[in-house]
């Protein structure tokens, strides 16, 4: 145990030096990281390192872990081996520490799991007031400003099942705005709504890499990789098996499967 | 031979009409609901049938040969037995439970100090009401009026022997009294409780799971009888002599802990029903165990059990006459114990005092259940399409 620690703890210095990179510009670093669902290894020695800044596109065949790997981020799935390391804070059992980053990781699901039980602008001001301790009013000021941004400030006062499912993400995209987080995780964000709503909502996501976000995206959306991504990842069978640039990605993959993949989703 | 045209273009778009006659209104629903088919027909009629047939008798009986005032049994009495009454007259004695009246709402408490039981009714329902009204505000301050308040004040104020009130012994209370104030603990106490031990039961701490499963199965697994009995015969038993206490307070931590293991049962089929997206977004906004529970989960799933708790609620409430197996006296107990007194023995009083309880136990019970189908409709904010 003790040497283990002790080699991972080596290979991020060297991997600190050889980049010439200081640690504050690293906003996750993930190391040799291994997930188990009982005895099935979902998870196989994980290695990456995001930058701030950095906008990341994670894709691969269903069941390849994406999302189970960007889930580790925010511990809402918990890792068996290897470093997280999120904003400088290690993730382990530590309770307190994975509220420190959940509160600075925004993360947006695939079914939007907004609370039916609370208006628009309730969803978007429950974590601020409680979590960040933001006054009220404070807090509403916030959420309308972000649901301008996205667009739906009309819509503060409804509940989410009286919205359309694209309208209903981009409340999801803006109450994790709400509490300023210094990354945003994308869960499959546009794969659960209907063709006429995807455009809305990789707007709204673009908008945000614009600005400079730290985004990890796991999507199927490949025009949107191309146009905002820095980096794709591919991933099957738990493992990372290729990334690149985009440009080089799609146009020269070199892993065989990802050139399968490749040729089975872009006709 | 036509020709199919493949191509079509709509030049104007279609606008709503009203529904054609004869599809919404009086009529339609008459056709649609009574006399739809043959045996729905036959059906309706069977059932006007039957209520012509029964409801006028029981109209005659509770309410035209029906006694209202009275000295005594002569008043509900045929001459044959000794009464006023023609023979073969029949009809509700109300006249007793007019003159028992007293002792049906607090039992032997003593007449002159009833002014304090009615005084704490009064506070109940000046509390109670606007609880129950969502539009009224400030109903944090309310609920802990009522729930911490009321009955810090109530027991003052029932039980006496402080601030120059005569004690009275719980021994004396009985009647709607026992009944009322036995349910809003059991209801108070039980509620939170559940809560607690539902969220215990569903716990990843093993100690905490095991005790609330222990205690739920346990509970659950014995009748109220059997707790009320032991509460009140064998608890004494093992008590170091001396040590006493109160027999009704028994019967309050019997009654609450009895309910609290149902209710708890209750509200972990509603946590169930919440689906994982729910706590992960909350677990992605950094809402703490707590606050996950209180804003999100909780809501929403007590939300989804109303009818389930409503239910326990009623069913609580009508336990409370089990006491009667411990020697107190609620509602029903009271009434029976009257039928006992020689001065108002007749054919008819047995049937209208029971008759007088069951109405009185429905008021309640269907005043919780319609406000229970009311705020489920008040709450539905899911908006299915």
């Amino acid at each position: 145990m003790a040497t283990e620690n002790a080699v991972s703890a080596e290979e991020i210095k060297v991997n600190a030096a050889k980049m010439h990179i200081s640690d504050t510009d690293v906003a996750i670093d993930i190391v040799a990281m291994h997930k188990w669902y009982g005895e099935f290894h979902v998870l196989k020695d994980i290695n990456l390192r995001v930058m701030r800044g950095e906008r990341i596109v994670i894709c691969g065949p269903s069941g390849s872990g994406k999302s189970t790997m960007i889930r580790c981020i925010n511990r809402l799935e918990e890792h068996q081996k290897g470093k997280i390391i999120v904003d400088g804070k290690e993730l382990t059992n530590d309770l307190k520490k994975i509220d420190e980053v959940r509160r600075e990781v925004g993360m947006v699901f695939q079914h939007f799991n907004l609370f039916p039980h609370l208006t628009i602008l309730e969803n978007c001001t429950l974590a601020p007031i409680w979590v960040r301790k933001t006054p009220k009013k404070q807090a509403e000021e916030i959420a309308m400003h972000f649901l301008k941004r996205v667009k739906i400030p009309e819509q503060a006062n409804k509940y989410p099942g009286q919205l359309s499912g694209g309208q209903q993400q981009r409340v999801a995209i803006a109450r994790s705005l709400c509490m300023n987080p210094r990354i945003m995780l994308f869960d499959e964000p546009t794969s659960a709504l209907d063709p006429e709503m995807i455009k809305e909502v990789l707007e709204t996501m673009v908008g945000l890499a614009e600005e400079g976000m730290t985004m990890l995206c796991v999507t199927h959306e490949m025009g949107f990789a191309r146009k905002v991504a820095n980096r794709v990842i591919f991933m099957d069978q738990g493992q990372i098996v290729e990334q690149n640039t985009p440009a080089e990605f799609f146009d020269h993959p070199r892993h065989e499967r990802t050139k399968l993949f490749l040729s089975q989703i872009l006709h | 031979m036509q020709e199919h045209d493949m191509s079509w273009v709509r030049t104007e778009m279609a606008l709503a009409q009203p529904a054609p006659a004869g599809v919404t209104g009086f009529s339609a629903w008459v056709r649609k609901n009574l006399i739809a088919s043959t045996g729905d027909t036959i059906l309706t009629i069977i059932g006007f049938a039957l209520v012509v047939m029964i409801l006028p008798q029981i109209i005659n009986w509770a309410f035209i040969n029906a006694v209202w005032t009275g000295p005594n049994r002569t008043v509900c009495a045929t001459v044959a037995q000794g009464g006023i009454q023609p023979d073969g007259w029949s009809g509700a004695c109300w006249a007793f439970v007019n003159a028992k009246f007293g002792q049906i709402m607090f039992g032997t408490y003593p007449v002159e100090e009833r002014w304090r039981p009615i005084l704490v009714g009064i506070l109940l329902v000046v509390l109670m009401v606007p609880m129950l009204m969502p539009s009224v505000p400030r109903k944090g301050l309310n609920a802990l009026l009522l729930i911490v308040g009321l009955p810090i004040v109530s027991f003052f104020l029932l039980v006496g022997g402080a601030f120059g009130l005569e004690h009275v012994e719980t021994a004396r209370w009985g009647g709607l009294l026992v009944t009322l104030s036995l349910s809003f603990v059991a209801i108070v106490v039980s509620l939170p409780l559940g809560i607690m031990l539902a969220l215990g039961r569903r716990s990843r701490m093993p100690v905490v799971k095991m005790l609330c499963v222990i205690f739920i199965e346990a509970v659950r697994g014995i009748p109220l009888i059997t707790v009320l009995f032991m509460a009140s015969v064998m608890l004494p038993l093992f008590l170091p002599p001396g040590v006493t206490f109160d027999k009704y307070l028994r019967a309050l931590i019997g009654v609450s802990l009895f309910a609290a293991a149902y209710m708890a049962e209750v509200v972990r089929g509603g946590l169930q029903a919440i689906p994982k997206g729910q706590y992960e977004g909350a677990d992605s906004l950094g809402l703490g165990y707590w606050q996950k529970m209180y804003f999100i989960v909780m809501p929403q799933a007590l939300k989804l059990v109303i009818p389930g708790i409503v239910n326990t609620f009623i069913g609580m409430f009508k336990d409370t006459s089990l006491v009667t197996i411990i020697s107190m006296f609620d509602l029903l107990g009271i009434v029976k114990q009257n039928f006992s007194d020689a001065n108002w023995a007749t054919a008819q009083t047995a049937k209208s005092g029971l008759i007088f309880a069951a109405f009185v136990f429905w008021l309640f019970c269907f005043g919780m259940s319609r406000y229970s189908m009311y705020t489920e409709r008040r709450l539905d904010t899911g908006h299915k399409r």
